[in-house]
């Protein structure tokens, strides 16, 4: 019982941002700035704004500043295009010495000029980086002139990474979104259209929901943004409705575009089946037209007929594991809480990196007692409570998984590398599967826990 | 001079290299009982440690100094000292790495002023030794940042004391697979000697009931002291310039002599690795070494009439590449395309010595990217690659199978465990060349020829 305390831990900066349910009453502290020295996992502004622009397909993403932050972000994401490819590319202005001394912004002149003439894009999206922000290069002034001479958007993307953190970058990638869809006159609605947001086409997810929304007979103008383009992204304001499933990325996105735009905004959630059938429910009611209603019952039916069974089969299976959570946002952790609940697996600690005090009321609620409920964890704290709470399993990022394999535990990567979807009916097996697959293989029972 | 500064171009197009920093934290994790912290905003660390935990397969623990907009303005001493207090708590280090970061040192941040004044103060308490290393991004490329640590730890940890017959080997970034057979060498060889970095074990940590935040292994500080006294230093390191080259700092200042080797992958830098060794020792080369000598001219003679079709291209750190170099030209698989992300010391020359011969030209490209490196294969008849997984759409657009070897390997389990180095080593990597060579061969050559000579082939079979 005192084990689970968190009390008696190091840091006494940390205490606030770990909670155990029934336990203590106070709420979590969050979207604080990380403690030094305690090896956060979070990452910047940049990553944040990145992870939000780069699907988008046919953009030149040029990364202003040295060369680092322009490596460590290339190509390592699964999101999927069905035209260009040119978003797979790394492009920075990969800045010395002298350009520290002397600024950036003649180099970064030249880039963008180089780049226009070789890839001709119609958007170019520039991002700071940390240094950019000290330096002082005007990199509005440079993207509006090169936008004049190339006669293609030029976008300054203000992402320069001690600004904040990952979410902080998530609104910056939406005020360029803004931006970009940004029309002088009045645009038409269209009836059964429309965005469909914080979707990253990871594995194909937004092909697959698009898919769904067809048969019920509703178009998807674009996705915020998986295989977005400049064209598609462009046709947004048309819609009559926004979706959102990663309100974490996106839900300033859907407010901002309420009030430019007057789209009304649905928070939906395509992961696992209880929400994505509740989620397609809620779409179809929206447009309240029968024959949308019909289509979509039907839909539900045949899906469900076909991924029930299968999820109930490793139901069986998984029963009483235990799982720990360690995402980036509020979102992702309160699906996957509702996720381990449909095959029947308990959550003993829930983690993020950036989640929101209404998302940690969220998840405060879903939880049973005595689970630790953290923001911002560090290793240490999630070796300690992974052991503690006898977790089976932690779903994490690519840092994680490592940690989570010394210690024994099954992981499931829930992180922008992964290659199979885990959206819609489809998606909800594949990561039941997933679970199966780590938690029941043989090899844990070498290790003689 | 074939060694082009390709870079008439501004921008970056699909990197060669990362970061001044990512390299300098490697040397750290093969100290034993060491931690790093990076001075700079949370991102870089983050990012570095994501890269590394992908390749290893290890959990990476680095810690930042966190510095916000505040710090950036007011500066962001205080938070290193901070990080510092807080990482002590947490991991109780012996040795701890502040490495800095392009937003650090743009501001002005003085790493080794705020660490010898925290040493000092903190005096009365255990305080870990503080190795700070400046290493702006910017600076320099992974590669550099790697030896710039093992100089800074050197320079700072070392202090002589008493003569010893012990003999210091320092390695260049390699896997810890690596590390571990030039250590069985040494064992072999009966060497008593001190290995920097060790990352035998730490970033290739065996599974244990209990888990450790550092795990154990990697050279002890005690060992790392008392290099300055060694017989003599063995360093992996010639394409280094000298201000980067540990061995060259142990010779200058304490006049421990230095052996400059190319990493022991193929037979004569093997051979030249095993001649030191026995000048030094006086000891026998024993028989099992022997016998992989004889395994691998073997090898060699068997496949060398495969590799003679290779056309290679080559990238990654400078060493590396060297030593692969090497490998080829003794194979007599052209060495067509030569390339690094770094901008500085004797590759070139190196490699424009080691190619003279060839019948090909070889084209050595520095400071480069994959831009470059694809467009020039492209035109070459290039039909190997071998390096990082970064070289991944060379595969994808060009159809150049790659061999994965180097840093970092994301897209493939094992990085940690690519054995490539000593004799048996250079057999395994020389075999994967190849049946690389051979594998391709196999899925086209029947096409092929009916292609180049069936005279009634219908016309729409052409490709
Ligand atoms: S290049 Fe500089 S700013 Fe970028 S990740 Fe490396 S140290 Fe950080
Ligand atoms: S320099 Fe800034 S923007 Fe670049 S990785 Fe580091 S924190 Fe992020």
């Amino acid at each position: 019982m005192a084990m689970n305390q968190p009390d008696n831990f190091d840091i006494q900066e940390r205490q606030k941002s770990i909670r155990t349910k029934g336990r203590q009453s106070q709420p979590i502290n969050c979207q604080a700035d990380s403690i030094a020295g305690c090896v956060s996992q979070r990452a910047c502004v940049y990553c944040g704004a990145r992870v939000v622009l780069n699907p988008v397909t046919d953009a030149v993403h040029l990364v202003h500043g040295p060369i680092g932050c322009a490596s460590y972000t290339w190509d390592i994401r699964g999101s999927l295009s069905s035209g260009s490819d040119l978003f797979r590319y790394s492009f920075s202005t990969d800045l010395r010495e002298e350009d520290i001394i002397f600024g950036g912004e003649r180099k970064l002149t030249r880039c963008i000029d180089e780049l226009a003439e070789r890839y001709h894009p119609q958007v170019m999206l520039v991002y700071s980086t940390c240094i950019v922000g000290v330096i002082g290069d005007d990199l509005e002034a440079i993207c509006r002139k090169a936008s004049l001479q190339h006669g293609i958007k030029v976008i300054p993307v203000q992402s320069s990474g001690f600004s904040g953190n990952k979410s902080d970058g998530y609104r910056v990638a939406c005020e360029v979104l803004l931006r970009m869809i940004a029309t002088p006159e009045d645009v038409p609605r269209q009836a059964h259209h429309l965005n469909y947001l914080g979707d990253f086409n990871l594995a194909g997810e937004a092909w697959i929901i698009r898919g769904y929304l067809q048969e019920m007979g509703i178009h998807v103008n674009v996705a915020f943004t998986g295989d977005s383009s400049y064209e598609t992204l462009r046709t947004a304001p048309t819609a009559s409705l926004n979706i959102i499933q990663c309100a974490g990325s996106m839900g300033y996105m859907a407010k901002r575009m309420q009030e430019i735009y007057g789209i009304p905004f649905l928070n939906i959630s395509f992961l696992g089946l209880e929400d994505t059938v509740e989620s397609l429910r809620r779409i179809s009611a929206f447009f309240g037209d029968p024959l949308i209603a019909s289509r979509t019952e039907a839909l539900i039916q045949r899906e469900m007929a076909i991924y029930g069974p299968t999820i109930q089969n490793y139901r069986r299976r998984l029963q009483g594991k235990k799982a720990a959570i360690f995402v980036g946002g509020g979102f992702k952790a309160i699906s996957l809480i509702k996720q381990f609940r449909e095959l029947g697996m308990e959550v003993v600690m829930v983690g993020t990196q950036t989640g929101q005090p209404e998302e940690y009321d969220t998840i405060h609620q879903l939880v049973s007692d005595g689970t630790v409920v953290l923001d911002d964890a560090n290793p240490s704290e999630l070796e300690r409570f992974m052991l503690e709470q006898g977790a089976d399993l932690l779903v994490g990022g690519v840092k994680e998984r490592p940690l989570a394999f010394k210690l024994g535990r099954a992981f499931i990567d829930h992180n922008h590398e992964r290659k199979h979807p885990l959206s819609g009916f489809t998606g909800a097996a594949n990561f039941a599967r997933e679970v199966e697959e780590t938690v029941c293989s043989p090899v844990w029972k070498y290790l003689d826990k | 001079m074939n060694a082009q500064k390709d870079r008439v171009r501004n921008v970056n197009e699909n990197p060669c290299n990362m970061c001044m920093p990512l390299g300098a934290i490697v040397p750290f994790k093969g100290i034993e009982n060491a931690m790093v912290i990076i001075h700079g905003s949370q991102g870089c660390a983050t990012y570095m440690r994501r890269h590394m935990a992908e390749h290893f397969n290890e959990p990476i623990d680095v810690a930042s100094s966190s510095i916000t907009e505040k710090g950036t303005i007011y500066g962001g001493e205080a938070n290193l000292r901070q990080g510092l207090d807080n990482l002590i708590r947490l991991y109780n280090p012996r040795v701890v790495g502040i490495l800095s970061t392009c937003l650090a040192e743009t501001i002005g941040e003085d790493i080794v002023g705020t660490a010898s004044v925290y040493q000092q103060e903190k005096g009365h308490s255990p305080v870990p030794r503080l190795v700070p290393v400046p290493t702006p991004g910017y600076g320099g490329s992974h590669a550099e940042g790697y030896f710039k640590a093992l100089v800074s730890i050197v320079a700072t940890l070392c202090r002589k004391t008493r003569k010893h017959d012990g003999i210091n080997v320092i390695v260049p970034h390699i896997s810890p697979a690596d590390v571990r057979e030039i250590r069985r060498i040494l064992e072999l060889m009966k060497v008593n000697y001190t290995l920097l970095p060790d990352i035998a074990d730490t970033l290739d940590s065996p599974y244990t009931k209990v888990y450790k935040k550092i795990p154990a292994g990697g050279t002890p500080l005690e060992a790392i002291e008392a290099m300055a006294d060694a017989r003599a230093t063995i360093q992996f390191g010639e394409t280094m310039d000298d201000d980067l080259s540990p061995g060259n700092y142990l010779e200058s200042k304490y006049g421990v002599p230095l052996h400059n080797l190319p990493l022991p992958i193929g037979i004569e830098a093997c051979d030249r690795f095993l001649a030191l060794l026995q000048t030094l020792t006086l000891n026998p080369v024993p028989e099992v070494l022997q016998k992989e000598r004889g395994r691998l001219l073997d090898a060699m003679v068997d496949s060398h009439k495969y590799n003679r079709e290779g056309h290679a291209a080559v990238f990654g750190e400078p060493e590396t590449v060297y030593a692969i170099s090497r490998l080829l030209v003794e194979n007599g698989i052209a060495p067509a395309i030569l390339a690094t992300g770094s901008a500085k010391g004797h590759l070139p020359y190196l490699l424009q010595q080691l190619t003279a011969e060839c019948d090909e030209k070889a084209l050595i490209m520095m400071d480069s990217d994959f831009a470059d490196i694809r467009r020039h294969c492209a035109g070459k008849g290039i039909n190997l690659a071998i390096g990082s997984s970064d070289g991944r759409l060379l595969t994808e657009r060009e159809g150049i199978p790659l061999v994965r070897l180097g840093f970092p390997i994301h897209d493939r389990i094992g990085g940690q465990r690519i054995l490539s180095l000593g004799y048996t080593g250079t057999i395994m990597l020389l075999d994967q060349i190849t049946n690389t060579l051979l594998a391709a061969k196999y899925s086209h050559y029947r096409q092929d020829l009916y292609q180049r000579f069936y005279p009634d082939r219908p016309s729409s079979m052409e490709q």
